[in-house]
């Protein structure tokens, strides 16, 4: 790959892992989120097979999303995927438990009549969609702190903290931002594919998980600007070439975290558009258009996600313990070889993947009713 | 400091355990995809529906496999990172590259498929169906081929290079890590064994409804399919199975030595063991009974080569981390910043035997002290666990013959139209059904404990590969992941159970076995 430089690979790659996730947030973050309305919001058996049957086609190919982007961090970033899913054990160990449910719960409910067994399935497919969504913002929440772990000479990474230092106010408000936002953007989509009366429940749980998710994204904001310090790094190597984490140094400051906005001002398009997005979304779903809806909320999930992003660029994992450990995206990253092939593969896969889910999603498209469940046998 | 040797064995455990679940599910997945395809595509062309109740009712066991399929495979994507964090940090380079495109291109094709061949029978016309099923075949065979390119070059790690400022291996050829040898035969050796366990699984149980007296026109159907597919299947797992996978690698020369518990080089050719106790601490084999001829035969392909034997393996490798402690002890001179070209043609000259050099990281930290005791330990080391190989393979071998004998009678059965009249090969077929597990677990536990004590072969020891966690953390996830899988693989054993003697009745289609005895007790 001689077309681009290092370091361009190397912002390239922070973008595509952006999109990886937010891919990830707006199409499994929907399933997640319906998935936590299920058990509220259908109140008879027949009215949550209509819920489930919103997501039931299409919720595999969404969480190829996660998968695909553990694989990407994975291949594009090895000290990343090394330092934070080690360090953080239990957490991903919560998470995978909480995920496990979800194909067998999808899979397996209604293969059985009994009651117990599919009321049972559904609140473990609420599991599978509420602890994944509130950790993950939780463990957002603690990157912007800082993770405690530090390198020694063979760049073997420690982690010193324990899991429940994770569960700082902080961290948690960061989780009720993303759990929900999923379940705003979960409710939209239910919406958008079921009428009556869970199609009016939906629109009033939507409205309920905007207002919490545009209250804590607010306070978390604030508490960014005049809580936390953030970090900056003070000095680096020349970023086009192969680094080694432990030769630059960085710096603790508070405030650190809002200073891209000073030197990039149109990155503030990211928090406006959460914003915007949220209002818009739940505006929208309450004259009932729906499409609309749908789409605002997909916007103020990017905007909310790539506001974390842009603030902590150049980082992805800093270090609380020992500054110079942290991870930024010119050190944690493969070698340029690895980072152009993945480049070619990624702009001819991505592409190919989001034209042939369309095509799914056009197939399965229409509305799910108690009645269409009855008429069809291909449900579950 | 390093994790302790425990934490080390426990996520050897947690490794092997969750990969050997995940096992479980992956050979009916890649093998059922394709018979679901035969069975369509009979469907498309000559439109009787009982082909499409075929493909449904298999397709609806294929389901609930495919569901565990995916809760076992999450666990292993996260697991190089929670658990073997070293070793991603140090192989990610390469290693990473291969389960990223596995997502991209085979996992993101199957998953978003899989839906619509079970929601899509009414909203799409046959032959899109047909492609869909296609699809989603396709999608799990090249999530196949990703996978086995990512641990075949953990068996035989080519196109990488160290570099000393970053501390990893890197990438140096990306063809390579795709043509690598070993991954080729690995692809062709594990989905074949894939297809004749779907194979079996459908013939296995369709003898069962022929014992039972019940559907005959579904099973004598699926029975076809099956046996023909199987006998195709069997033929390529025995035949086309590791043809040149062992005249590369260092790794594969070990395990193959100590599959045959061959402990000293014979003169080619030399000769098969059926029947053997290797004995690792007097490195011979008791009670040996052995076939002149075969093994040259099978390993090398020819008359006139030799197989290396374990003893003169281990003297190579002796010498090999002699050299691996020069090699240690010019890195330790770039890192303290001497980067004179002197110490760079040093280190480059040593290189190819750091892996070695770092086996002794197990006796003594600083490596380049070791004492010949510690040398003879890690020299020992390289010598996978001979028992355990040889008694495996020969299980996996065992299950392959049998296999060979059941698919061969029932396809000259078919084929001559007198399949169902006899008995005793319904009944062997029916309980023949776990043989592919068995083998193919063995088979596994051949090629992953055969590669010990390395996880990449030649260059990173598994004693260095795990994350730094503690035995408390290990114990915990170990007893939550056995836990929770037995658990869900209970209740998926019970409802595959319920709907194989269901049958094709679990359709609903008014035409089948017990709708049928209902009706007519209805009518009654
Ligand atoms: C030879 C085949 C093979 C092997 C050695 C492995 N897998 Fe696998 N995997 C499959 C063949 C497969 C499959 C056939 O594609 C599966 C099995 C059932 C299924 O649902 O898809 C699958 C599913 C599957 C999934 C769920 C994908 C989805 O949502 O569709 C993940 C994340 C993994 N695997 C990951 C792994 C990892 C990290 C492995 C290495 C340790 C691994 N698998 C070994
Ligand atoms: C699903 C099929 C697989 C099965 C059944 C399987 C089986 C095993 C077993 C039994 C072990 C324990 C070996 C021991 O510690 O003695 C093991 C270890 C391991 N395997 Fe596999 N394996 C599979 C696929 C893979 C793949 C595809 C990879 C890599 C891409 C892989 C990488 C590893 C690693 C990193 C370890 C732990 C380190 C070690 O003990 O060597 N495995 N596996
Ligand atoms: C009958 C003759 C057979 C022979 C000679 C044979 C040979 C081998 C060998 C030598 C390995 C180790 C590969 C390595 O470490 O590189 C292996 C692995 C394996 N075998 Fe077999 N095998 C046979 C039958 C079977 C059968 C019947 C099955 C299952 C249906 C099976 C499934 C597997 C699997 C899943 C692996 C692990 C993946 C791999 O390394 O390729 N084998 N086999």
């Amino acid at each position: 790959m001689t077309f681009f430089d290092y370091e361009t690979l190397k912002l390239i790659w922070w973008l595509f892992i952006g999109v990886l996730l937010i891919g990830f947030a707006v199409t499994d973050g929907f399933d997640m989120g319906v998935t936590v309305w299920l058990p509220f919001l259908g109140k008879s058996d027949e009215e949550r097979r209509v819920i489930i049957n919103t997501v039931g086609p299409t919720w595999e190919g969404n969480q190829t999303w996660l998968i695909t982007a553990a694989g990407a961090i994975f291949a594009a970033w090895p000290l990343v995927y090394a330092a934070a899913f080690s360090g953080l054990y239990f957490a991903l160990l919560l998470v995978l438990f909480a995920l496990f449910f979800r194909p067998v719960g999808f899979d397996f409910r209604s293969k059985l009549p009994n009651p117990h067994w599919r009321n049972g399935w559904d609140w473990a497919l609420f599991t599978g969609g509420a602890v994944p969504a509130l950790v993950f913002g939780v463990a957002f929440g603690n990157l912007f702190i800082g993770l405690p772990f530090h390198y020694d000479d063979t760049l073997r990474s420690f982690y010193t903290g324990s899991f429940w230092a994770l569960l700082n106010p902080f961290a948690l408000l960061c989780g009720v931002v993303s759990l929900t936002m999923l379940m705003m953007h979960g409710a939209v989509y239910l919406q958008l594919r079921t009428e009556g009366t869970i199609q009016k429940r939906a629109q009033k749980a939507a409205f309920f998980a905007g207002l919490v998710c545009a209250v804590s994204f607010t306070l978390a904001g604030v508490w960014i600007a005049y809580g936390i310090d953030g970090y900056h790094i003070t000095s680096m190597q020349d970023v086009n070439v192969a680094l080694n984490p432990l030769t630059k140094t960085v710096e603790k400051s508070a405030g650190a975290w809002l200073s891209n906005y000073h030197t990039y001002p149109w990155m503030i398009l990211a928090p406006i558009a959460g914003f915007a997005g949220i209002s818009l979304a739940l505006l929208s779903a309450r004259f009932q258009n729906e499409r609309t809806a749908f789409v605002f909320s997909s916007i103020a999930i990017a905007g909310i996600i790539l506001t974390a992003g842009f603030s902590m660029f150049p980082f992805i994992m800093p270090s609380s313990t020992d500054p110079v450990s942290s991870l930024t995206i010119w050190d944690g990253v493969s070698s340029k070889k690895t980072l152009g092939i993945m480049f070619i593969v990624t702009i001819i896969f991505l592409p190919l993947i989001m034209l042939y889910t369309s095509w799914v999603y056009r197939v399965m498209r229409g509305k799910v009713s108690v009645q269409s469940i009855k008429d069809n046998t291909h449900t579950a | 400091m390093l994790p302790s040797a425990e934490v080390v064995d426990l996520s050897r455990l947690q490794f092997g355990a969750t990969a050997l679940y995940h096992f479980l599910f992956v050979p009916l997945t890649l093998g059922m995809t394709w018979i679901l395809v035969i069975m369509e595509s009979v469907y498309v062309m000559t439109g009787k529906p009982v082909y499409k109740d075929m493909t449904k009712f298999w397709g609806k066991l294929f389901g609930i496999n495919f569901a565990m399929g995916v809760t076992t495979g999450l666990t292993l994507e996260f697991q190089f990172g929670t658990n073997w964090a070293y070793y991603s940090h140090y192989v990610g380079d390469i290693f990473g590259a291969p389960l990223a495109i596995e997502g991209m291109m085979a996992f993101f094709l199957e998953s978003t498929f899989v839906g619509l061949f079970f929601f899509g029978w009414d909203r799409l016309s046959k032959e899109k169906h047909l492609m869909v099923t296609f699809l989603v075949a396709i999608g799990s065979n090249l999530s196949a081929l990703w996978i086995l390119i990512a641990n075949g070059w953990m068996q035989n790690p080519v196109g990488a290079e160290f570099n000393y400022e970053t501390m990893r291996m890197e990438m140096t050829s990306f063809t390579a890590l795709i043509f690598n040898p070993v991954a080729q035969v690995k692809f062709v050796h594990t989905v074949a064994a894939g297809y004749t366990a779907a194979s079996m699984f459908v013939l296995g149980i369709s003898s069962w409804y022929l014992l039972k007296n019940r559907d005959v026109g579904f099973a004598l159907r699926s029975i076809a399919v099956a046996s023909g597919f199987g006998l195709a299947s069997i033929l390529s797992v025995i035949v086309l199975g590791d043809e040149s996978g062992y005249t590369t690698g260092e790794v594969q020369k070990v395990k193959l030595a100590a599959i045959e518990s061959e402990w000293h080089t014979e003169p080619a050719p030399a000769a098969f063991t059926v029947f053997g106790l290797p004995n690792q601490t007097e490195e011979r084999t008791d009670y040996a009974v052995k076939i002149p001829y075969v093994l040259g035969l099978i390993a090398t392909r020819s008359l006139d080569e030799e197989v290396t034997g374990l003893i003169d393996i281990k003297n190579q490798n002796e010498a090999r981390i002699r050299n691996g402690m020069q090699s240690y002890a010019d890195l330790q001179r770039l890192k303290s910043g001497d980067k004179s070209e002197a110490a760079v043609a040093a280190f480059e000259k040593s290189k190819q035997d750091l892996g070695f050099g770092l086996l002794l990281k197990k006796y003594t930290p600083n490596v380049t002290d070791a004492t010949d005791a510690q040398i003879h330990k890690a020299a020992a080391d390289t010598i996978p666990n001979v028992f355990t190989l040889f008694w495996s393979f020969r299980v996996m071998v065992a299950m392959g013959v049998l296999m060979l004998f059941i698919f061969t009678a029932s396809f000259y059965f078919t084929a001559k139209r007198t399949i169902g009249k006899q008995t005793w090969l319904l009944r062997l077929a029916l309980y023949a059904i776990p043989a592919p597990w068995i083998a193919a677990e063995m088979g596994w536990v051949v090629a992953e404990m055969g590669r010990q004590p390395w996880t990449i072969s030649g260059i990173l020891p598994t004693y260095l590969s795990s994350s730094s966690r503690t035995t408390g953390d290990l114990y915990f996830s170990l007893t939550g992941l056995i836990g929770f899988y037995t658990l869900l693989l209970a209740i998926e054993m019970f409802l595959m159970f319920k709907y194989a003697r269901l049958g094709p009745s679990s359709l609903h289609t008014g035409q089948y076995f017990f709708e049928k005895k209902q009706a007519e007790v209805f009518h009654a």
